[in-house]
């Protein structure tokens, strides 16, 4: 077969798929964004700056994105590398670990709340260590901390699941002898994981990372359930516009900035965790 | 300075810190899972008192009104029919492009990329719309085979990324041996990197049954007769009482763990020739 | 490799049916109310039980919009009757409905009726239940009430010292507010609040009696549980005792009198200088331009309609009937302290009953939204009430504009658009 064509040959399934079931409704959606009554226009998006709680949600957006992301690739890293040395119970472990990818966001946000909320199980395990005398609410805006570190935590524990199962199925493919080559010249467990890990890690790193930040971005069910109207989100706000304020148009361009974030990071980590022809194992 | 006595005696520390890490981190995982079985048992008394016991009353209440909840088995198994084809479809079309991706240098392979990327950085809800439109116009509408295209949409950039980041990791002169050995290249990748890859073929297809088994708003806007699990339940739970929404919750986890538990070996398939 | 070829055996062996697209004989009830998991149940085996092959389907309002406009712009769909707010008829266009003038039932107050022509000349959809906001306490709080104050006829400041006195007596703040994302907060200041400070929703929005309005309900703020930006429906907090004082939507009060009738008192909203404000809610069923079956969609709208299904409703979802019945003696409790509530609020001396907003067409969410981020920018973010106002006043403005919108009651009659003043 002319070698030429098959790489056309493979990823012509894909495409064709996405232009019909995402491109096609995606650029009428986006279309709605730079459209009114009045025809071509940007007042959509003049629209969606304006508001006041814009920035508010756009800095919170990204600043969880910021807290949480990092923490869950060194859990995910950390995570991987055990699991990957362990001898007895290596199925069983994973399977427990691998388990919050099961749980959807809203269940997720769910459960959390049951934690977190003023009658909660937080709460009442200090009451019974006699911590507390009676329970407070921890999810106040007079704690808006709390907020923050409730979100953050209920996201770190749903969502590190997806990094680990992809870096897990890299590490299986490095090979042994390297790490039994470098243990002979007496490389210390950390100079094997710096040295050896994370460079041949780099394909399935650069995946992990990517598919997290994009989905980062997007995080809304959680948020909703433990911030309530404390911590609005760029996703919370595109569905009030969407579907309490019934206007498209602004919705679609505040979807379209998300997407833009999305695309500018996309494009850092690509960047920074570039796979270097030549250097693949 | 260092004699072997304390030599063992870091050793044993070092294996201490490590196995009390993994136990940690699995408590990390599985209380608040408890937690979600322990309110699933409780009366609805016990679920909105404080302070909270730590030990179920089972009480199955809860639990028995979704039993006599119709329409729930029907939904539980549209849900697995669509999740099912989602996970084929997506590992179909999608590990082709994963292996291009890697395997080849092409004009537009960025420009690729960042379109598999961009499925998922764009608001589902929002796409709904015109894409229901079509559905209806077309006869997708109402069915578990419609669904399951818009599903495989969502599945569709993990399972490329995933794929394409595993045969990075194959070295190419493998597969060159192989055709030295008198393969050709389709047989060379049945019996030289499909075995290889299949933890991450099985990544993909947890990835693609757990994006459609949770998925709730394409499911409740485009099924109506052959509504899913979570399309039938999910999206109302947040307005029931609360026994009802931790009893629904725990029922929508249970399936998807079932899944991962039945396939989680196949994440190390394969062990002994991945470290060859 | 093994899976993975089974799997595929799966997917040819699929039967037919999975692509094909199922015939339907049902109606298909395509609802915003009676959403929670045991209200369905209810809905579909007493309330639709007699009425035919029903599919009863609640959602989210998202999906339950993105379908309906689907079905629309499509020209044909599968939804044969509409649940739903008067909010979500008013934001449609009227040209989607179809007239149900002809059907010859309709509800017993014609001002019902009238908003149910969404400014037409014809019925655009029928009235099907209506509902409240109230209070509800724990009996424990009723110790604290101050003196001389009659729960049946409070007024905000015996509300606020009330609420002090248990703030006071249990260190801490158990009013409860449903400020969360999906709470009805909007409603309160719509409905309740202005009315009883101002006399006035829109007209008077930024007026000085406003900011005392606003001022108030900062001092009820204050003996608020803080955790009230969470809360949507009172019935949780009030059950786990979170809240001992609460405000809410009837039916969302309705779990904690069904569970504990003997702990709960349901009671009306307070009044201030201009009266006893308080607001209906009105949903109402209609049949969409696109519905499959005409007729069968028809003859579920006259079912929905008859006495006794109204009374089924009532006991499903704990929304009261919109046309005569005769209440049956065994009503659950919550229905009954509901009932009660109502009652009394509406023929207290000092009632001063709002409207629902009419006119507003698609703004109805823009409108609700100037209510409630006034309320995030004075209450939560803490900036100057009469600065807030005066910068939101011009949003309001604007969608009365826009719009056209007369005032409605208790705003003065206006000659075209509402001014806000």
């Amino acid at each position: 077969m002319n070698s030429n064509r098959l790489p056309y040959l493979l990823i012509l399934p894909v495409t064709l798929f996405l232009c019909l079931f995402f491109l096609y409704p995606f650029f009428q959606v986006a279309g709605q964004a730079f459209t009114n009554d009045q025809g071509l226009t940007l007042a959509n998006f003049e629209r969606v700056f304006s508001d006041w709680k814009f920035p508010i949600s756009l800095k919170n957006t990204l600043l969880l994105a910021a807290a949480v992301v990092p923490v869950q690739l060194a859990l995910a890293l950390l995570m991987a590398t055990m699991v990957n040395r362990m001898k007895k119970g290596r199925d069983i472990v994973l399977y427990i670990w691998t388990i919050p990818l099961g749980i959807s966001d809203l269940a997720a946000g769910i459960i959390w709340l049951a934690i977190f909320e003023q009658s909660g199980f937080l709460n009442s395990m200090m009451h019974s260590l006699g911590m507390i005398d009676r329970p407070t609410s921890l999810l106040s805006y007079k704690s808006m901390g709390m907020v923050f570190l409730a979100i953050a935590l209920a996201e770190i524990w749903r969502a590190t699941a997806i990094m680990l199962v992809i870096l897990v199925a890299g590490i299986g493919l490095i090979p042994k002898e390297y790490y039994e080559a470098a243990e002979v010249f007496g490389a210390s467990p950390w100079k094997r994981f710096t040295r050896i890990t994370l460079p041949l890690l780099r394909p399935s790193l650069q995946t992990a990372l990517v598919l997290r930040v994009i989905l980062a971005f997007e995080i809304f069910a959680v948020v909703a359930a433990l911030g309530g109207t404390l911590f609005p989100v760029l996703m919370g706000e595109t569905y009030s516009y969407q579907f309490d304020l019934l206007d498209s148009g602004s919705a679609a361009a505040i979807a379209l900035v998300i997407l833009g974030i999305s695309i500018a990071f996309t494009l850092v980590i690509l960047r920074a965790l570039r796979v270097p022809k030549g250097a693949q194992i | 300075m260092s004699t072997s006595l304390s030599n063992t005696s870091t050793v044993r520390a070092g294996r201490w810190v490590y196995g009390a890490s993994v136990a940690l981190l699995c408590a990390w995982v599985l209380v608040p899972i408890y937690l979600l079985l322990v309110n699933t048992l409780s009366s609805p008394a016990a679920v909105s008192g404080f302070p909270k016991s730590f030990v179920p009353e089972f009480d199955t209440a809860s639990l028995e009104f979704f039993a006599g909840f119709s329409g729930m088995v029907s939904a539980l198994i549209n849900s697995i029919y669509v999740a099912a084809i989602t996970m084929v479809l997506s590992i179909v079309i999608g590990a082709p492009a994963g292996y291009a991706l890697s395997r080849f240098d092409f004009k537009g392979k960025e420009l690729f990329r960042l379109l598999i990327l961009l499925t998922r950085a764009f608001p589902l809800p929002l796409l709904a719309l015109p894409l229901t439109v079509m559905f209806i116009q077309v006869g997708l509408d109402d069915t578990i085979f419609g669904l399951a295209l818009v599903h495989t949409t969502l599945a569709i950039p993990f399972a490329v990324l995933i794929t394409f980041s595993l045969f990075s990791g194959i070295p190419v002169e493998l597969e060159e041996a192989s055709w030295t050995l008198g393969c050709t290249r389709l047989t060379g990748f049945r019996y030289v990197v499909l075995p290889l890859i299949l933890p991450g073929i099985t990544a993909s297809a947890i990835f693609a049954f757990v994006i459609s088994w949770n998925e709730v708003f394409a499911a409740a806007v485009l099924t109506i007769e052959n509504r899913t699990l979570t399309a039938f339940l999910l999206q109302n739970l947040d307005t029931s009482p609360l026994h009802l929404k931790f009893a629904g919750g725990f029922i929508l986890v249970v399936p998807a763990l079932v899944f991962i538990f039945a396939v989680r070996k196949y994440l190390f398939a394969m062990w002994g020739i991945a470290n060859r | 490799m093994k899976t993975i070829k089974s799997k595929l055996a799966l997917a040819i062996a699929l039967p037919a049916a999975i692509i094909a697209n199922a015939a339907s004989a049902d109606v298909l009830f395509w609802s915003t109310q009676a959403k929670p998991v045991q209200e369905q149940q209810a809905m579909r085996e007493q309330v639709l039980a007699g009425a035919g092959t029903v599919d009863y389907q609640a959602n989210d309002g998202g999906p339950w919009l993105t379908r309906l406009q689907a079905e629309l712009e499509a020209g044909s769909g599968s939804i044969g009757v509409l649940g739903a707010l008067h909010g979500d008829y008013a934001a449609m266009d009227a040209a989607d409905l179809v007239d149900l003038s002809d059907l010859g039932v309709e509800s017993n107050s014609a001002t019902f009726n009238n908003l149910a022509k969404l400014g037409e000349s014809s019925l655009q959809y029928i009235p099907w239940m209506q509902a409240s906001y109230i209070m509800a306490a724990n009996k424990e709080a009723l110790q604290y009430l101050p003196e001389g104050a009659n729960i049946d006829a409070l007024t905000y400041d015996q509300l606020i010292a009330w609420a002090a006195n248990v703030h006071e007596a249990t260190g801490e703040p158990k009013f409860g507010f449903p400020a969360g994302p999906k709470g009805l907060k909007h409603r309160f200041f719509q409905g309740y609040l202005y009315p009883s400070f101002t006399d006035g929703v829109v007209r008077t929005f930024a007026s000085d009696k406003a900011v005392g309005a606003w001022e108030k309900f900062l001092e009820l703020w204050e003996h608020t549980n803080p955790a009230s930006t969470n809360f949507s429906f009172l019935q949780e907090q009030l059950l786990s005792g979170d809240a001992w004082i609460a405000f809410d939507h009837t039916s969302r009060l309705a779990q904690a009198f069904n569970e504990r009738p003997d702990d709960f008192v349901a009671f009306p909203a307070p009044a201030g200088p201009e009266g006893r404000g308080f607001m209906p809610v009105l949903a109402g069923v209609a049949i969409p331009r696109t519905a499959p079956d005409m007729d069968a969609a028809k003859e579920l709208v006259q079912h929905m309609l008859k006495p006794e299904t109204q009374i089924a409703t009532l006991r499903a979802t704990n929304f009261f009937p919109v046309v005569d019945v005769n209440l049956p003696g065994d009503l659950p409790p919550a229905v009954a302290a509901a009932g009660n509530a109502v009652a009394k609020m509406s023929s207290s001396s000092d009632a001063n009953p709002g409207l629902l907003p009419a006119g507003l067409g698609s703004k109805g969410g823009d409108f609700s939204k100037v209510y409630s981020d006034t309320f995030e920018r004075i209450v939560l973010a803490g900036q100057d009430i009469r600065m807030v106002l005066d910068d939101q006043k011009g949003k309001l403005a604007a969608i009365m504009n826009e719009t056209g919108a007369p005032c409605w009651a208790p705003d003065a009659p206006s000659e075209g658009a509402c001014p806000v003043e």
